[in-house]
Order: structure tokens, then C-alpha cells, then sequence
């Protein structure tokens, strides 16, 4: 009996909310012929998304896109062609001889070395590229980069004992600081495949007394453990005189038995020195060196063994484990890489228009435009490369008062974000003339490159195009110390362009050299830059995504943290 | 030869007497509450099924070895028993029902089920024992006796000698009196334990003292005892399932042809028995009825014959007092649960069907057909195999396509007990096609872990002989080099390996990761270095080298390196993993033709296995270890050496250390899953060590027998 009258008693209830429900909606309805306000209306997702998606105007089949895109195929395929004999390493009879030893040629031991299905980002293959008259020295015998091991980024940095032994030429010292600078910058793990007769004797003078020589690397190794970045080496061929600290310097090291060898002095000098006659194994032999001496840590059977011990060495690091990329979900760029190929041109006159590359960096052409109509030839911007937030700044022509203020703003964004900074750089100079000095080129020029140069997030720089006179300074050329810098083939660099250099001499009165011209057009060239380490690289454009892709993630990965507002800026003339 | 229409049948072949006797005396209905699985394994699972269906509280046993298998499990109730062999402790087990208060107890098959004096323990204590009469047990257990009843009561029986005169030479003339060749059999026999065929009078006595060993180790006292039977020489195994009441009612459920064996013991059943004519069935039905009823049996038994294929007559062999392994067969082909029956007879009741509606149901449904799943090596002589599943698919089961198992994956297969994993039992409406539906599903059938049969029983069921019906029971020696006959492996399961491998070691590298980069040749490459294992050990076993190049997410070129071939190249295979755990890893890859998906499964620690399933095929192979492996473990091949091939008990120790030995020579006698093997020497030699004595268990792999080495001094 209670339960139906309370339920009924619900039923009375409900009717009332009913009628009481049904009173204002009748007075809504009186109301609603008066227009009042605008009501927020739903803006969807996807719609607020598309005010940043870039969209390409580049037509395939046009004339100059094809124009383009052969002359960028010719570039390739000599840089293709010079980088695949750069990696064969020495002569045919090094490298046999160095396989009738059972030994693993470096680039097999890096492969060994690093996990299946990770992409080892090799540091400037060409170094050393027709640099030495005497000799040429491939890869400047020694191969370096960024590998993941154990699922920790690391630097690798392996000695090719097939060229001149592996000693050490100045631009092999050179390469091998730079590996160690692009560690302890991005705070990477060092691992060492060392297999090197120790400095190029000929070239002592310029191996051995100044502060960038070969001192150099046992200080940046002892540095860098302080910093607490692990040095790891695996001894696989002679380790000698100098050479030795190598392995003596790091934090753990492994010897393969009856092939590697730590010395001061080999048995030769020893015997020239005392008189004493020793056996290069007795001296300095893995099986010595791990159960007498205790200058190595790990006894390895073979290349592939000490490999093997190598890669657990990483994984008892106790490395941090971050997040592979902040957001997981990321869609690849709306237009093909390959396009890339036909919209930058080998005519540095050519315009070349920056949205489009961006367009076919950025996840799925995503980016946000800051002060699009403001100071035109600099592109400033937010987006993303394999999840990672990026600002980029771009060239898209000559640099004017107002892009480089705008350059100089948006960097201040970024720095007080903590959000890395991206610089395509293809740029001619700042503007010249009256007006321009008028404006103040001088000052706003000063602004940005006072940004650049104090913004501490990381940065990256991919010269696309030109890179000439301040621009270069102002768009993060390798005096402003980015991460990494890669160069397009049809990238040039110099102060400025051969034509107007032989101008300005013979402006200056000077009886023009007829072959200086010739001479400053190939000394702009990409190769010939890095045959000179003035860049990390000559990359393929359409890999130009995968590149920063890697490069953030060796920057911000592992102890790396990037913390917004850690940057503190000079005085910005105003 | 299809089966039999049952508006043709003559009913009047059956006698109404076998049906219904109305004047025989009511027996109550008692139905049972609660049940006690005195077995382990399948058939503990496939009664607790049968049981719980019918509201039946059931309580399982299990023994040391046994105790986290699935029978243990699949009870409310589950008690502990201790050692291995504690099933057949039947006092203990008595005791155990008694003190629990449980009604019933079902004693599967093996083990106790056939025991008469237990049989008579239960019946004593009060509990039901869910199988024939004690009585009728000891009369069908006692071969000998068996045979007498039969030939008085008109059903043929092999010409032999089953009498109690069993001194060796008295047994010699009686071998001589029925001709050779003969079959020398323990009267406690079963399951081929204790059997020996005597083709020439020469061997007779030799057989009969190993026979005798044999018996007494498998079934105890008395096992000794010896009958000679004439041996027929293209003999076919044909059974009947007969099951009957306390009404005095039986039935034949049909026939099963068995004759696909090893080693005496079934693989493949199937019913009806191909190739045979009605008149000749009905008949086995008639004298299957009349040996079960001679007996007064009531419930589940199978009255097994031997069937001479030259002549077309066919001799009573044995009853098997219990529910068979194979019964599956019978039920799929009838549409009956043979569990449920065995309860209900139990119980009191009479038989759900009448032999009418059994012989329309059969006519109905058509074939069925069971494939006993084994954990053993076909190509080594079917040598038992043990240890843990480390992988385990099975193919969907649905009303025609059943499988009785007792493991899943993740369990081990003791060596303490029968090998058998599964069985797989499939029906369709004629046998070709029941023949075909179960090589598909064998296809599914996916085993890591330990050697098994499946290989084999597919290359069976695609054996023209066994399609067209041309069974006997030396089936598989007859067509061996057919069904033996070593199949090439493709490049493509290289391939597939190699890069099922490839797959398993990625770390989840997404972004930028897996693509080739930069100029030059910057993808690297990957070597893989393999070993077939052949099966055999006459076969040279072959080094295939496969190179994987990644050069784009999920983008392959490979490359095979077949000593003496010539290089194979698959350029641009898209290849991605569907599936990958820790060790198994499922991957389908484009190849310029064709997708194709594999499962690889490693199994590392067996001998850096790799199993391959392609194209529903199994190929094994095995990872070489890489150059340092062997110098940096310290490992040594014991060369002068002889290893225990399986795990074993040591029987016996044939030569004594010291002895001077010739290739070929027994060392050393072993048993395992109850089966004899003779280790032979493999070389001539001096023996400086044994390394077990009799009794001793022992792993796979384990040193038995090591040999002074060459030259060194005495």
C-alpha cells in the first residue's frame, strides 16, 4: 500500500515538474523575436584548425618546376656519388686487409651497435673531401653521429683504421670535437669504437699544440663525465700514445682480446727507448689490460662481442626515460617531400618561396603564422615536427628593419616558451641604402642577431638557399652555435656571392684577381663547406623533416630539459 | 561407399531380445549428485564438462607434477594426491570419495579405469562406479578368458594359444602350431605395452623375454603372462562402441576404423570405417552386442576387432571395458554425449536412443573423424617429446570441429605421463570431406615448445592412400618414404624469419626512426644466419643467410644466400608486423606477388629455435649464434659424448665403464612416457664414464655416456 502511494505520490511530483518546466520555455518563446546579442556559436575543431593548414600552390608539371628539379638531380647525384666513396672508407687493400683480421668495418660496428629499426644520423660524411693535397682521407677517417643504443641517444664516434690507419688528421680532430661538442650540448652518451694510430705525425703542428687539438678531446672527456654524460669505449684496434687516454679516460671501457692494444709507446719505441723487446699483447693486450693492468673493464672475443658489452654498458646507464615525443598522435605533412626537389632551385636568384618548403617540414603542414603581413621576407611561426612544438623562422627575401624586429620579437617568444627554434636560412643580406640606414637597418639587424645569439633553447639551422654576410649571423649560422646545421646541395655560404666580391674589389681599387671569382663561387659551394665541418652535413632536402626530427630528439631527450624563461637577453638597442 | 540409408535396414537383423528385455529385473533410478574424476588431463576436463552441464558437483585429483594443470583447476574441488603415480593409488582415492561424501566416481580411461578389483573397492565402500560391473571387467580383462567366453558365445576369435602353460618352449610349439608369423602379447596387455610380432621362429625366444620385461615393468604382477596369437599381415583395426543398460538394452554406436598407428598405438580414428560394406558393419555391430552382452556389461565399452583386409574376415580381439580416447568419433558422428550416457546408466536409466534412431542419426551426419595430437618427434621414430608450450594456437572450434585438450598454452608436458596434447576431432557429411576439413584445421593448429606430430598428421590427411580409404594398420610403414619425404623450404620462410625477428627486437621507434636517410647508402644491413633442422639424422642440415635492409618504415629489401644457389633478392617488401609479444611475433609482408602471414615464434631456450608458421606450415629452424658466442659463454661441444635424446628414466646400463664398444652397440636403455629406446653407440670407442645408473631421471640432453678420448692414454 505504501509503495503505490508513494509512487504515487512521485507521479503528482513529476506532473507538477512538468508544468513548472513548461512555464519558462513558453516565456522563451515570447522573447525570442528580439534580437539582442550574437550568440558563440560552435566553431569545430577541425575548422579552428584549418586557418593554419599552409596551402601549396606548387604545380608539378610546370616548366620551372621541372627545370628545378633537374638541376637539383644533377647536385644529388654528385653528392650521392661523392658521399657513397667517402663511405667506403679506405683503399680496396686497407679494407681487405682489415677483413682478413676479422675485423668489422666502422660503419657495420655502428650498425651492430645501434637498436634494429633506428636511423643513425651520420655527422658530415664529406669531411675532409679534398682537403689534404698529400692524400685524400674519406669521412675524414672517422665516422660520428647520433645512434640510439639501448634506446638511449647517444654519440658514436668510430675511428675507419682503414684510412691512413685511422691517425688522426686535423680535420679528424676537428670532427671528433664537434661529435664531442654536439654531446655535451645535447648531453648525449659518448660511446668511443676506437681503432687509431693516434695523431697524423706529418701534420703535428696542426694536431697537436692548440687549444681545438687533440688535448682537446680527453678534456672534453673528462668535462662531460664530470657533467655527469657517460664516456664509453670499446677498444677494437691500436690505442696508441695519446690515443690511449681514450679508453683510459672513460667511465667504463671494453678491449677485444688479441686485437686491441692500449699503449703509450708501442713495442717499435719501446725497444728504441729501453732496449726491452715485448709483444704488442704483452704490452698492451686486452687479456693484460683486464686482469693486470686494469686499464680496461670488459675482455671481448671480437668486434661483435665487444659490441655486444658496449650496448649493455647503456643499458645499465640508468638513463632517463622520457617520452619519445610529447604528443604521440602526429600527422605527416600534407604534400609529398619529394617536391621539395622542384621548388628549391640551384639558381640562388630564383626566389624560393618558404611556405612551400615549411609546408613539407611541419606536421601535416600545420603552422601558425605570426605576423603574417608584417615585415614580409621573414616567416615567423608556430608548428610542429614529429610532435615537437617548434618556432620556426624562415627566410622569404631580403632582410628589412621590420622583419628582423619581427625576427627579433618572435625569438623572445620562443626563448620565454622554451619552444625550439627551427631557422631556414636563405638569405642574401640585409637591406642596403639610404632608406634602409635611415631606418635603422643597423640597429634592428643588431636586434636580431643579439635575439639569436642569447635565445637559449635549441636551435637548428638548414641553409636552404644562400647564406651571405649578416644574414647569416642574424639567421643562426654556425657562429650562433645551433645544434646542428645541414645544408642543402644547392646551398651556398660565403660573405657574399663570388660576382658582387669581385665587384667590391675592384671597387676598392684593386686589380682584380680574374680567377678570384671562380675561386670564391667554389669555396660558397655546400661540399666545400663541409669538407671543412662548417656544417654537419650536405642532407637529401626531401629528408630535410626526418633531420630536425632526429636533431630535437637528441636535444631534448634523455637529461635534457628545456626550461621557458631560462634565457636571459642583452641590451637590445632600440 | 556411403554409409548406410536407414530406410534400406533390415531391422529384423537385430533381435528385439538386445533391445528391450521388459522381464528383466526394474532397477532404481538414482540419479548422481556429486562426482569424484578419478583421471587427469583431457578426459578429466571432458567428464567435468559433461558433469557440470548436468548439475553434477564434481571434485578432481591431481598428483605433484600435475598440480597447476588445467583438470586441477576446472573443479570447485580439486585434492592432492602427491606423487606422479598417485592415480593409480585406488585405495587412497576410495578413501579420499568416501571421506569427501561423494556419490560417484568416473575413472576415465588408463589409470584405474579398467581395474576390476577397484571397480569391486567402490562398489564395497558405496560409491558408484560410472563403468561396467566389476565382473564383467575381470572377464574381458583376462585376455585368455575373453577369448573363451567369445568363442562359446559365436563370435571369432584370432586362432591362437591363450592357455596357462606358459613355459617358453611350450609357447614355441604352440607358435609353431598356428604358423608364423605370430604376435606375442601379455595377457594384461594394452596399449601395445608387452607386444611383439615373431616373424620366424628363430627370434621367438629372444621377443619373449623382452616382451615379458616389458609387460612386467608396464602392468606389475602377472603382466608375464603371454598369449600367441596368428599374426595378420595387412590387418585393419575396426571397433565398435557399444554401450548398455541395467534394462539388459544395447546399442552400437557405429564403428571406428583405428588402423593408422605407431608404435601399437592409435593416431587417426574415424568413423564409419571406410571401405566396408553394410552387411559386413551390421555384422561387427550384431557380434560387438552379443560379446558385451555375453559379458552382462552395461555402459560404455568398446569391442575391438581385427579385420583381415585379404580375406574380409574379421576376428574378436579385445574389449575395452572404459570410454575410449577416441570416443569423441563416435559421439560427433552420432550427435551424442557419451559421458551423459554413462551418468544416466550409472543413475539407473535406460539408453536415450534405440539402435533405430542411432542408425538414422549416423546417416544424418555423415563422417568424423580424430587426430590425436602428440608430443613426439614422427621423424625420429616417434620418440616421445616433453616440456613447456611455449606457443599455442588452435584453430576455432564450432559444432563440427572439436577439440579435447588438457593443456593450454604456457603448461608443460611432463614426461611423467602420455604425451598426448589434444585431439582434434572434425565431422562433415562424407569422409572426404571431414578428411580436408581437418587438415585446415590442422593448418591452425600452432605448437612451440616441444616436438610434435601435427606435421605429420597433415601430410596424412593429404596422403592419396588415406583419402581414397586403403587404411590397415601398418599404414604409415607402408607409404613412409611418401610420407617422410623431406619438403624444401621456401625462400620466403627465410624472409618471413628474418624479419619476424627484426620485428621482435624493435623498440617502439616511430617518428623519424626506420628510414633510410641522407646520401649515400645509409640503410643498414642486418645479417641473419640460420640452420634447418631436419628432422632425421641421415639429412645434412643447411646454413641460410638472409640480409634485411630497412630503407623505410615497414620497407624491406631482403636477400637469401643458399650455399651452392644463387642469390635471391625481394626488393621493396612491405612488411609490418599484425601482432608481437616477447617472443612471437606475427607479420604480414607484401612480397612482389603476394602477402603472406607468418607467425615466428622464438623459442630461446631451446637451442636458439626459431618456428616458422607459413602457409600453415611449420618449418623449425635455428638461429646460428652469433661469431663470439661459444668463446665469450665458454661453451664446449662435448663431442666424446653420448646425450640422453629425450627425458628419460635410465632403465638399464648395457656396457660397464671400461669396455671396449663397436658402433651401434647398446649402451644404455631408457624409458620414457613408458616407451623403451636403446641408446646405441655412435662410434667405436672405450667407455670412461657412466654417467647415471639405473633409475636415474634424466633431462633431454643430459650426458650419458662418455668415451675416452682418442688417444689419450689408457
Amino acid at each position: 500500500m505504501s509503495i503505490s502511494r508513494s509512487s504515487g505520490e512521485v507521479l503528482g511530483l513529476s506532473r507538477q515538474l512538468t508544468r513548472s518546466c513548461y512555464a519558462p520555455r513558453k516565456a522563451l518563446s515570447r522573447f525570442r523575436r528580439i534580437p539582442t546579442r550574437a550568440i558563440a556559436s560552435y566553431t569545430a575543431p577541425y575548422q579552428a584548425n584549418a586557418i593554419s593548414v599552409i596551402q601549396s600552390n606548387v604545380d608539378s608539371t610546370s616548366d620551372e618546376f621541372k627545370d628545378n628539379e633537374r638541376l637539383m638531380a644533377e647536385a644529388m647525384a654528385r653528392l650521392d656519388k661523392l658521399t657513397q666513396t667517402a663511405q667506403q672508407g679506405g683503399s680496396a687493400k686497407a679494407r681487405e686487409k682489415h677483413l682478413a683480421r676479422k675485423k668489422m668495418l666502422p660503419r657495420d660496428r655502428v650498425t651492430a651497435l645501434i637498436d634494429t629499426g633506428t636511423t643513425f644520423m651520420e655527422l658530415s660524411p664529406l669531411a675532409g673531401h679534398e682537403l689534404y693535397p698529400e692524400a685524400e682521407v674519406p669521412s675524414a677517417g672517422i665516422v660520428t653521429g647520433v645512434g640510439v643504443v639501448e634506446g638511449v641517444t647517444c654519440i658514436i664516434v668510430a675511428n675507419d683504421s682503414t684510412v691512413k690507419g685511422g691517425t688522426y688528421y686535423p680535420i679528424t680532430v676537428k670532427k671528433h670535437l664537434r661529435a664531442q661538442t654536439v654531446a655535451q650540448e645535447n648531453k648525449l652518451p659518448c660511446i668511443y669504437l676506437v681503432d687509431s694510430g693516434g695523431a697524423n705525425l706529418p701534420h703535428q703542428s696542426d694536431v697537436f699544440p692548440d687549444r681545438d687539438h687533440f688535448g682537446r678531446i680527453f678534456y672534453n672527456q673528462a668535462r662531460m663525465s664530470a657533467e655527469g654524460i657517460p664516456q664509453i669505449s670499446v677498444v677494437m684496434g691500436l690505442c696508441t700514445a695519446g690515443g690511449a687516454y681514450v679508453p683510459a679516460m672513460s667511465d667504463e671501457n671494453i678491449i677485444v682480446q688479441e686485437q686491441g692494444n692500449i699503449f703509450l709507446a708501442g713495442p717499435p719505441l719501446v725497444k728504441a727507448a729501453t732496449g726491452e723487446v715485448v709483444s704488442a699483447e704483452e704490452l698492451g693486450g686486452g687479456a693484460m689490460h683486464t686482469s693486470v693492468s686494469g686499464v680496461s673493464d670488459y675482455l671481448a672475443v671480437d668486434d661483435a662481442h665487444a659490441i655486444v658489452l658496449a650496448r649493455r654498458c647503456i643499458s645499465n646507464l640508468n638513463w632517463p626515460e622520457k617520452p619519445v615525443s610529447p604528443s604521440t598522435a602526429y600527422s605527416e605533412p600534407l604534400y609529398p617531400a619529394s617536391e621539395l626537389l622542384g621548388i628549391a632551385s640551384t639558381n640562388l636568384r630564383k626566389p624560393l618561396p618558404i611556405h612551400e618548403v615549411i609546408a613539407r617540414i611541419v606536421d601535416g603542414s600545420h603552422f601558425s603564422e605570426f605576423k603574417r603581413d608584417y615585415g614580409t621576407t621573414l616567416v615567423t611561426g608556430f608548428g610542429s615536427i614529429y610532435g615537437h612544438r617548434v618556432g620556426i623562422v624562415a627566410n622569404n627575401g631580403i632582410l628589412f628593419g621590420t622583419s628582423a624586429q619581427k625576427g627579433s620579437h618572435f625569438i623572445e617568444l620562443c626563448s620565454q616558451r622554451g619552444i625550439p627554434l627551427v631557422f631556414l636560412q636563405n638569405i642574401s643580406g640585409f637591406m642596403v641604402g639610404k632608406e634602409a640606414e635611415h631606418d635603422g637597418i643597423a640597429k634592428h639587424g643588431a636586434k636580431l642577431v643579439t635575439a639569436v645569439a642569447c635565445a637559449d633553447v635549441p636551435k637548428f639551422t638548414v641553409v636552404v638557399g644562400g647564406s651571405y654576410g649578416a644574414g647569416n649571423y642574424g639567421m643562426c649560422g654556425r657562429a650562433y652555435s645551433p645544434r646542428f646545421l645541414w645544408m642543402w646541395p644547392n646551398a651556398r655560404i660565403g660573405v657574399m656571392g663570388g660576382e658582387q666580391l669581385a665587384n667590391v674589389m675592384e671597387a676598392v681599387g684593386q686589380k682584380a684577381d680574374p680567377k678570384l671569382k671562380e675561386r670564391i663561387e667554389s669555396e660558397s659551394d655546400a661540399v666545400y663547406s663541409s669538407a671543412r665541418l662548417w656544417d654537419d652535413g650536405v642532407i637529401t632536402p626531401q629528408h630535410t623533416r626526418q633531420y630536425l626530427g632526429l636533431g630535437l630528439r637528441a636535444a631534448l631527450s634523455g637529461k635534457n630539459e628545456v626550461k621557458p624563461g631560462d634565457t636571459k637577453f642583452g641590451v637590445f638597442r632600440m | 561407399m556411403r554409409s548406410i540409408k536407414p530406410r534400406h535396414l533390415n531391422r529384423h537383423a537385430f533381435p528385439r531380445r538386445l533391445f528391450n528385455s521388459s522381464t528383466s529385473a526394474q532397477p532404481d533410478i538414482t540419479p548422481i549428485t556429486s562426482l569424484l574424476i578419478a583421471n587427469r588431463g583431457e578426459i578429466a576436463l571432458r567428464i567435468n564438462r559433461t558433469a557440470k552441464r548436468l548439475g553434477i558437483q564434481t571434485t578432481t585429483l591431481y598428483t605433484d607434477p600435475d598440480a597447476s594443470s588445467q583438470h586441477a583447476a576446472c573443479s570447485p574441488n580439486s585434492i592432492g594426491l602427491g606423487a606422479a603415480n598417485s592415480y593409480l593409488d585406488g585405495e587412497r582415492i576410495v578413501k579420499l570419495a568416501k571421506q569427501n561424501g561423494i556419490q560417484a566416481l568416473h575413472p576415465g580411461y588408463g589409470f584405474l579405469s579398467e581395474n576390476a578389483a577397484f571397480a569391486q573397492r567402490c562398489e564395497q565402500e558405496g560409491i558408484v562406479f560410472v563403468g561396467p560391473p566389476a565382473k564383467a571387467m575381470t572377464d574381458m580383462g583376462d585376455k585368455a578368458r575373453s577369448k573363451e567366453i567369445m568363442t562359446q558365445a559365436g563370435v571369432a576369435c584370432v586362432p591362437g594359444y591363450h592357455g596357462s602353460e606358459q613355459d617358453e618352449t611350450e609357447l614355441l610349439n604352440h607358435a609353431k602350431n598356428i604358423k608364423f608369423p605370430v604376435l606375442l602379447k601379455s595377457v594384461k596387455g594394452g596399449g601395445g605395452k608387452g607386444m611383439r610380432i615373431v616373424v620366424e621362429e628363430g627370434e621367438f625366444l629372444q621377443q619373449l623375454k623382452s616382451a615379458r620385461a616389458e609387460a612386467r615393468a608396464s602392468f606389475g604382477e602377472g603382466g608375464e603372462v603371454m598369449l600367441v596369437e596368428k599374426y595378420i599381415v595387412r590387418p585393419r583395426h575396426v571397433e565398435v562402441q557399444v554401450f548398455a543398460d541395467k534394462w539388459g538394452n544395447c546399442v552400437a554406436l557405429g564403428e571406428r576404423d583405428c588402423s593408422v598407428q605407431r608404435r601399437h598405438q592409435k593416431i587417426l580414428e574415424e568413423s564409419p570405417a571406410p571401405n566396408l560394406d553394410d552387411a559386413t558393419k551390421l555384422d561387427l555391430w550384431d557380434k560387438a552386442r552379443i560379446a558385451a552382452l555375453a559379458v552382462g556389461y552395461v555402459g560404455a565399452g568398446t569391442v575391438e576387432f581385427i579385420l583381415d583386409k585379404d580375406s574380409g574376415d574379421f576376428y574378436f580381439m579385445e574389449m575395452n571395458t572404459r570410454l575410449q580416447v577416441e570416443h569423441p568419433v563416435s559421439e560427433m558422428v552420432t550427435g551424442t554425449d557419451l559421458v551423459e550416457w554413462q551418468f544416466r546408466v550409472a543413475a539407473g536409466e535406460k539408453l536415450p536412443l534405440t539402435q533405430e534412431e542411432i542408425m538414422d542419426r549416423i546417416a544424418e551426419r555423415g563422417a568424423a573423424i580424430e587426430a590425436r595430437i602428440y608430443a613426439e618427434s614422427p621423424e625420429r621414430g616417434f620418440v616421445p617429446d616433453s616440456g613447456k608450450l611455449v606457443h599455442l594456437t588452435t584453430p576455432k572450434t564450432n559444432e563440427d570441429i572439436r577439440i579435447d585438450a588438457g593443456f593450454v598454452e604456457g603448461d608443460t608436458v611432463s614426461e611423467a605421463y602420455d604425451g598426448m596434447i589434444a585431439k582434434l576431432i572434425v565431422r562433415g557429411p562424407d569422409r572426404e570431406t571431414a578428411i580436408r576439413k581437418m587438415e585446415l584445421a590442422l593448418r591452425d593448429y600452432e605448437v612451440v615448445g616441444l616436438s610434435t606430430n601435427i606435421e605429420f598428421l597433415k601430410r596424412l590427411c593429404r596422403s592419396p592412400a588415406f583419402i581414397q580409404g586403403d587404411v590397415e594398420t601398418g599404414f604409415i610403414d607402408k607409404w613412409k618414404s611418401e610420407l617422410f619425404d623431406p619438403l624444401g623450404i621456401k625462400p620466403e620462410v627465410f624472409v618471413q624469419a628474418a624479419l619476424g625477428m627484426f620485428a621482435s627486437s624493435l623498440t617502439s621507434s616511430t617518428g623519424p626512426h626506420g628510414t633510410s636517410l641522407g646520401f649515400g647508402i645509409s640503410a643498414s644491413e642486418r645479417r641473419f644466419a640460420f640452420k634447418t633442422i631436419e628432422a632425421s639424422e641421415q639429412q645434412e642440415s643447411e646454413v641460410v643467410e638472409v640480409s634485411i635492409t630497412q630503407k623505410g618504415n615497414q620497407l624491406f629489401d631482403a636477400r637469401v644466400i643458399r650455399k651452392g644457389e644463387e642469390e635471391q633478392d625481394f626488393q621493396n617488401l612491405v612488411s609490418a608486423p599484425t601482432s608481437s609479444s616477447r617472443d612471437t611475433t606475427t607479420l604480414s609482408t607484401y612480397f612482389p606477388n603476394s602477402r603472406i602471414q607468418t607467425t615466428v615464434v622464438q623459442d630461446p631456450t631451446n637451442d636458439h629455435k626459431v618456428s616458422i608458421f607459413q602457409h600453415g606450415m611449420k618449418t623449425e629452424l635455428a638461429l646460428l649464434p652469433p661469431t663470439w658466442y661459444e668463446k665469450a659463454l665458454g661453451l664446449k661441444e662435448v663431442t666424446a659424448s653420448v646425450v640422453a635424446p629425450m627425458p628419460c628414466k635410465v632403465l638399464k646400463n648395457e656396457a660397464s665403464e671400461g669396455d671396449r664398444v663397436v658402433k651401434g652397440a647398446p649402451l644404455v636403455v631408457i624409458e620414457s612416457m613408458k616407451m623403451e629406446t636403446v641408446i646405441r653407440s655412435p662410434q667405436d670407442g672405450v667407455i670412461k664414464r657412466l654417467a647415471h645408473k639405473e633409475g636415474d631421471v634424466c633431462k633431454a640432453g643430459t650426458v650419458l655416456v662418455v668415451f675416452e678420448e682418442e688417444g689419450s692414454p689408457e
